[in-house]
């Protein structure tokens, strides 16, 4: 589903990540940790095209992320779900016209049944009319996910979704997580939070990666 | 061609859900409108100045290209054989409608601006005009001169056009001026409108972010500032042209076939007005489109 062949990553001179190489197998659930600055971020951008490699090769969905145009890139994203970790949304519109964004991009009817379905799966229905800014940190985490959902991607990418949540709230986002994931998706979460991790491991089959000294290690043993 | 139609009638009557992704910017908005309206109606001046300054050099044109004059200057006792031999040369010159020697009182009204009504001029030598008609396709004025030259030595051929000449190659030398000016305006609307478009663009870098980030084409998110623009735009050079016509057409009409009189629009130069509005949304298109691609280019 998305393969990285001998990939390294490098700007203003210096290289950030090296040699990585991993494949996300259609469903399969990851961790990817590491220390603050590691390249965390800068992994997960490379994954949705947001970043391209500076050698080796990306393929998302059997395409190398290198040769698309700047439409099939938009068409790629429309596949992968992004919760991004200061969740981008736009302040002037309402949280459920910020979750339908994306079919509104892709020109598909918003259906207002669904719309209202996804943000009471998200415990975001009361909420629905009110502006990001008005959101608790959480909110804005769970409103991040209904929008990485909508357009029901194969692949759902979540940079430190749990961030500035409390524990409880964690908990429910990586439920929400986990509930993707046995609906077949493929879920990446980037955290450094270890607790969220360990927690995960009683509910869903996960594989942890680590990025350590600049490169892709898999790790587990030591959880 | 359907398609087409289709595709302006939705770039017109785009939903406002689409048009709310980009937020309002009063500044710019402002700005864009007061652009459009202010080189709207410079543009209408300047097209109003384009058309009199055609209609003047048609005017004069016209005025000399069909009339000659004939001046006969000779000893008193051959005036009047020259004047007879004169008018028979012109009788069998071919692109000549007719010819005639100017009476006397028509010479006296001729000089009465200059020297008053009462000057004798029968006291004075004063030469002998022959008015000359030409016909449609007009003479060989070179022909005539060396016919003349032989029948009367005292005949001076004046065809007016050492006049004509200088007076025509002004008004189209100013009828260029005012060309140059509309291509000017149009310019300077393009860099005002670019840069308007810009500062909208730099202000709104983070929701381009997001609309790249969840999946938009980059026609899509060009597309609504590029709506927004054109509509201003267009909206702005409407009310430039409108006020701007108001002006031309409180002007005085004279017929002393003046320039400052003649300043305005005519006939069907009238329906080059509406045209305005929709050049100025085309450049406000074309400009914003550009810059909106090229703001696009710099991200992923």
């Amino acid at each position: 589903m998305i393969e990285l062949e001998n990939v390294s990553y490098g700007y203003g001179g210096g290289e950030l990540l090296t040699e990585m190489s991993l494949k996300l197998a259609p469903g399969s659930f990851h961790f990817l940790t590491g220390p603050s600055g590691a390249g965390k971020t800068t992994f997960l951008k490379l994954l949705y095209a947001e970043l391209l490699p500076s050698a080796g090769r990306v393929t998302v969905f059997d395409q190398s992320v290198r040769g698309l145009g700047r439409d099939e890139i938009a068409e790629l994203r429309r596949r992968i779900g992004v919760v991004h970790q200061d969740c981008q949304f736009l302040d002037h519109l309402s949280v459920a016209e910020n979750v339908a964004l994306p079919l509104l991009v892709a020109d598909r009817p918003i259906d207002t049944r669904e719309l209202v379905e996804l943000l009471g799966w998200v415990g975001l229905k009361g909420q629905m009319d009110a502006l990001p800014p008005e959101l608790s940190g959480g909110e804005r985490q769970r409103a991040a996910l209904a929008r990485a959902v909508i357009m029901g991607p194969d692949v759902i990418l979540a940079d430190e979704p749990t961030g500035n949540v409390d524990w409880e709230m964690s908990q429910r986002l990586l439920h929400l997580l986990v509930e993707l994931n046995r609906m077949g998706k493929t879920v990446v979460i980037a955290t450094h939070d270890m607790n969220l991790i360990r927690s995960a491991k009683a509910q869903v089959a996960a594989r942890v990666l680590r990025i350590k000294g600049r490169r892709l290690h898999l790790a587990g043993a030591d959880l | 061609m359907n398609a087409q139609l289709a595709r302006a009638r939705a770039f017109l009557t785009s939903d406002l859900q689409s048009d709310r992704v980009v937020p309002p910017s009063g500044f710019t908005a402002r700005l864009t409108v007061f652009s459009a309206a202010a080189m709207a109606f410079l543009a209408v001046f300047a097209l109003a100045l384009s058309f009199a300054a055609g209609r003047l050099a048609d005017r004069w044109s016209d005025a000399l290209a069909q009339s000659a004059t004939i001046r006969v200057s000779a000893p008193e006792d051959q005036q009047e054989r020259q004047v007879q031999a004169v008018l028979a040369v012109l009788e069998t010159t071919p692109g000549i409608a007719s010819a005639r020697e100017l009476p006397a009182d028509e010479t006296q009204a001729l000089l009465a601006p200059w020297f008053g009504p009462d000057l004798p001029i029968e006291t004075l030598p004063i030469p002998a005009l022959i008015e000359v008609v030409e016909e449609g396709t007009g003479f060989d004025p070179e022909g005539l001169r060396l016919r003349l030259q032989a029948e009367a030595p005292g005949a001076v051929l004046d065809d007016h056009d050492r006049w004509r000449r200088p007076l025509v190659a002004a008004a189209g030398r100013m009828r260029l001026v005012a060309v140059a000016s509309l291509v000017l305006i149009g310019a300077a609307t393009a860099a005002m409108i670019t840069l308007a478009a810009q500062a909208a663009l730099a202000a709104n870098g983070q929701v381009i972010r997001v609309l790249r980030l969840v999946g938009a084409h980059d026609r899509y998110i060009a597309q609504a500032f590029v709506r927004r623009f054109t509509l201003r735009a267009a909206g702005g050079a409407a009310a430039g042209t409108a006020l701007a016509a108001l002006m031309l057409a409180l002007v005085p009409s004279v017929e002393t076939g003046s320039f400052l009189t003649g300043l305005g629009f005519q006939g069907g130069e009238w329906l080059w007005l509406p045209l305005l509005p929709v050049l100025g949304g085309a450049v406000a298109l074309a400009a914003t489109r550009a810059a909106a691609l090229r703001a696009l280019k710099g991200l992923m």
